[in-house]
């Protein structure tokens, strides 16, 4: 299994896309910590970007190269080797080299900038996401056999996570205004893993004041340990339930 | 060695195997034969784990290969289109197998490897290989670990008619050390000098499974091409 995975990060490196992913986050993320004066203003700005482009590319970027190592897969699996090691070799390997693409552009800036525990949170919320956006491209690409489909299908799951899942969270909210409904809030944004950590890190920063009545619900929740190690088992689920069924439909799928 | 049991395929609408029962053992040498998507390769990938049968169970030396996956070490595949990884090179790709079948350097059989002269071009990439190089890499993987059993698709197709008659030879020495060769071919006459059993397949189902003597017998033909050009007019 550790063959495979260093064939794919060998592969990966190769690959020059990578490496401009790591050097754009570096940009980006070193010269918005040298624009704002204030490291937590920048934090914020920050964690604004972190949360739009690494969700995009991670996807977008797993997809194609699955769709791409159709090839590779093939002659592996007519080897004496396992399928679900084949298929957890590709994911490690992906996963690794995105986290530490993700790690060195602005898991560096972040630590020379702000190295607070919310800092640190940051660079956590941020691995996590970069996981889970991997593992759920993994699970649109076992499920469609057509390249183009499969990428189409990722863009829609991005814009979904990104811009509806908000929309929708807001347009519920305006209909129930009536109701106490910032509980559930708290429910509903579990749903989606930008959310959350978004929301995990605005807790930590004064700019939650904005949000609210269900900002204060929300920090009466999130705001604990309890609630914080939730929010991340959460996250990890992101993680563990689309590798699981992934594996589990490779397992059987015919190449 | 391989047995298999009322094997099932359907890909959407088509039946691709419809209950094929069949037994192949060490030292037979088995030519695979039916029109264009009959489903001989389907049977092949079912072999190989490649593709997962609806229904039935396929047994390599007594164990269903569901349950098992290390039994591949003792096939060497060779595809109709090898595919590989397009920016990888001819030597990392060897390595690769190398080092995933994890055998000696010095156990290898890397007769065809020399046979094809690949050696002198181990840094060329995959991608920009013709059909004809990427068939020859593929034969020598095929060989080069000493399997007990060997599955060709297609062969010779893409060789020149060179390369076709090394791999011929090859095969043949190989045949003489009691390996079980399952090959796919649609030309019928490379084949005469090599097979010992006929299995021929339409729509996804077994016809027959015989040895070479008694379809000549039964046709009255002495070339095997005849004999079975006189069998699928009858079908």
């Amino acid at each position: 299994m550790r063959k495979i995975i260093k064939f794919v990060i060998i592969d990966i490196l190769r690959n020059k896309i990578v490496i401009a992913y790591t050097l754009f986050l570096l940009a980006t993320s070193l010269s918005v910590f040298s624009l704002e004066d204030n490291s937590s203003k920048g934090l914020l700005s920050l964690l604004n970007l972190i949360l739009f482009i690494v969700p995009l590319v991670s996807i977008i970027f797993t997809t194609i190269y699955i769709y791409n190592s159709a090839e590779f897969m093939e002659l592996l699996v007519s080897q004496p080797l396992r399928r679900k090691n084949i298929w957890l070799s590709l994911f490690f390997g992906l996963s690794g080299s995105m986290v530490l693409a993700f790690l060195i552009g602005s898991g560096i800036p972040i630590l020379l900038h702000e190295a607070s525990p919310t800092g640190f949170m940051m660079i956590g919320v941020g691995t996590i996401i970069t996981i889970i956006f991997v593992a759920i491209s993994f699970l649109t690409t076992v499920y469609t056999r057509d390249k183009a489909k499969g990428i189409g299908i990722s863009i829609l799951l991005w814009i979904y996570f990104s811009l509806l899942f908000d929309g929708i969270v807001l347009f519920l909210l305006f209909q129930f205004a009536d109701y106490p409904i910032e509980k559930i809030m708290v429910g509903v944004s579990a749903l989606n893993p930008i959310d959350l950590g978004r929301i995990l890190i605005l807790l930590r920063l004064d700019e939650s004041a904005l949000m609210g009545y269900t900002g204060a619900v929300f920090k009466d929740f999130f705001g604990t340990t309890i609630g914080t190690s939730i929010a991340f088992a959460t996250l990890v689920l992101w993680i563990a339930i689309p590798v699981m069924i992934s594996t589990r439909k490779f397992n059987r799928k015919d190449l | 060695m391989i047995e298999l049991q009322a094997i099932d395929k359907q890909f959407g609408k088509l039946k691709a195997l419809d209950s094929v029962s069949a037994t192949f053992r060490l030292g037979e040498c088995i030519a695979l034969i039916g029109p264009n998507g009959c489903g001989k390769t389907t049977l092949i990938k079912s072999i190989l784990g490649m593709v997962v049968p609806d229904k039935g169970t396929i047994l390599f030396n007594g164990k269903d290969i569901r349950k098992d996956w290390q039994y591949r070490a003792q096939i060497g595949y060779m595809p109709q289109i090898g595919r590989y990884p397009e920016n990888m090179n001819i030597g990392q790709v060897l390595d690769m197998m190398r080092n995933i079948r994890k055998e000696n350097h010095s156990q290898m059989d890397e007769e065809l490897l020399h046979a094809f002269q690949l050696p002198s071009m181990l840094d060329k990439r995959m991608g920009t290989l013709s059909g004809g190089t990427r068939q020859k890499v593929s034969a020598s993987l095929a060989f080069m670990f000493h399997p007990d059993v060997l599955i060709l698709d297609e062969p010779t197709a893409g060789l020149d008619p060179l390369a076709a008659e090394l791999l011929k030879e090859k095969i043949i020495r190989e045949k003489e050390k009691g390996k079980l060769i399952l090959i796919t071919s649609h030309i019928l006459s490379e084949l005469d000098d090599l097979i010992t059993h006929i299995v021929y397949m339409q729509e996804g189902q077994l016809k027959f499974n015989k040895t070479t003597d008694v379809l000549r017998e039964e046709t009255g033909e002495a070339r095997l091409s005849k004999a079975i050009a006189h069998i699928m007019q009858k079908q």
